[in-house]
């Protein structure tokens, strides 16, 4: 069974919600796809054994051949390539590795070489794995993609996406068996939890709430799922003390016992809802 | 001489705009016989390369001098590879801009602020 944990909102506890989920499951693997931001292992502290590199092909134009037609940049649907008195500039950083210049080329003068975007680092037990995109660079998905190739699928994974509904977190969470939308009571987490709900609707992922940082009695998380007949998983409570602890890197279920229950009793209502 | 000024406007009374890849306009001027050009910048919101594309414009159109506010690296990297010299305009109409280039009262640009800087439309200014 693959659970995603997404949130919409940022800073709603996604992480905070997976590591704990990840230290609980037994032979659990846990999948940080917050590659601009990787923090899970802070948490998790993993032994690093395997480190691979993702790379992209982009542009390089033999001068020998090129006669500077313009056709690359034309076709190019990115701005990544000019073509001034003669001469080709290829901005690689803008680069969507689409292949569209090398084909487009009459003179075959455009060769694609491999460019590294980041890496996907590996625990030497295999139940922590991350990715890290190099500052600058466009896009995270294909360090996403080279994490969900190296999913231990008898092993729980328990991928914790990126923030927000962009490709990255589509790449992460499909085929994913349920998904977790964690948020918090404020008009930002449902505003950005409603944008989720439709990234749910259209994929078609068995998903629920969580609402973190709650306060006793009902929310206006509470009301629009009532509305939408959303399942609210469950609720955890704000507290100084996890907050604390979480700034320190600890496990909010090492120090508060009402995390390490309801964490428990969202697995089990995770397992009856999910595909699997 | 032909020049290239960043205009909010389509026409050489509009206003200088800061930002060189995500400006409105680019208003180019004959300096000797003041005939100018108006190009609407479709490239304004590319999500990307919006610089690379309006110097690939410069380029194409023989422009020999541009003046804006500020100017991404990848813009930069084509002007210089080709020898557009890029001043920097001040608050004012395209045509103000233009008699001060002639007078030799703008500064050249020789660096850039990064990339995506004019996306908030310039705003995040210093």
């Amino acid at each position: 069974m693959k659970i995603a944990v997404l949130s919409g909102k940022g800073g709603t506890g996604k992480t905070a919600v997976s590591v704990s989920l990840a230290a609980l499951i037994p032979g659990s693997q846990y999948v940080d796809c917050d590659v601009e931001e990787p923090n899970g292992y802070i948490f998790l502290r993993p032994r690093i054994g395997k480190s691979i590199s993702v790379e992209l092909l982009v542009p390089t134009v033999d001068v020998q051949k090129c006669t500077g037609c313009g056709l690359c940049a034309r076709v190019c649907q990115f701005n990544a390539i000019a073509v001034v008195r003669g001469k080709v500039l290829v901005f690689p950083e803008i680069c969507h590795y689409c292949g569209a210049c090398t084909i487009a080329c009459p003179e075959g003068a455009i060769k694609e070489v491999p460019r590294q975007i980041g890496v996907v680092e590996i625990s030497q037990d295999g139940a922590f794995i991350h990715g890290r995109l190099n500052t600058g660079e466009s896009t995270g998905v294909p360090i996403v993609d080279e994490l969900k190739r190296n999913l231990k699928e008898d092993a729980h994974p328990i991928l914790d996406c990126p923030p927000g509904v962009s490709c990255s977190v589509v790449h992460a969470i499909e085929g994913c068996d349920y998904c977790i939308l964690v948020t918090e009571p404020t008009p930002f987490g449902l505003y950005d939890l409603e944008i989720a709900v439709k990234l749910m609707e259209r994929m078609g992922i068995p998903f629920g709430v969580v609402t973190n940082k709650a306060s006793e009695g009902v929310d206006l998380i509470d009301e629009f799922c009532e509305k939408r007949g959303i399942d609210v998983l469950v609720k955890l409570p704000f507290s100084v003390e996890v907050a604390k602890a979480y700034s320190q890197g600890i496990l909010p279920i090492d120090v508060d016992d009402e995390w390490r229950a309801r964490l428990a009793l969202l697995y089990e209502k995770v397992k009856r809802g999910s595909n699997k | 001489m032909k020049v290239c000024v960043t205009a909010t406007g389509n026409s050489v009374e509009s206003p200088l705009d800061p930002r060189f890849g995500r400006a409105a306009f680019f208003v180019l001027v004959d300096t000797d016989s003041m005939e100018f050009e108006c190009i609407r910048n479709d490239a304004a919101f590319t999500g990307g390369g919006a610089g690379v594309t309006a110097s690939q414009l410069m380029v194409d159109k023989g422009v020999d001098a541009v003046v804006t506010g500020n100017i991404g690296p990848n813009a930069m990297n084509v002007l210089k590879a080709v020898g557009i010299g890029v001043y920097r305009g001040v608050n004012g109409s395209v045509k103000e801009n233009v008699e001060r280039l002639k007078k030799g009262l703008l500064d050249k640009i020789e660096d850039s602020v990064p990339p995506h800087y004019g996306k908030g439309f310039g705003w995040r200014q210093v």
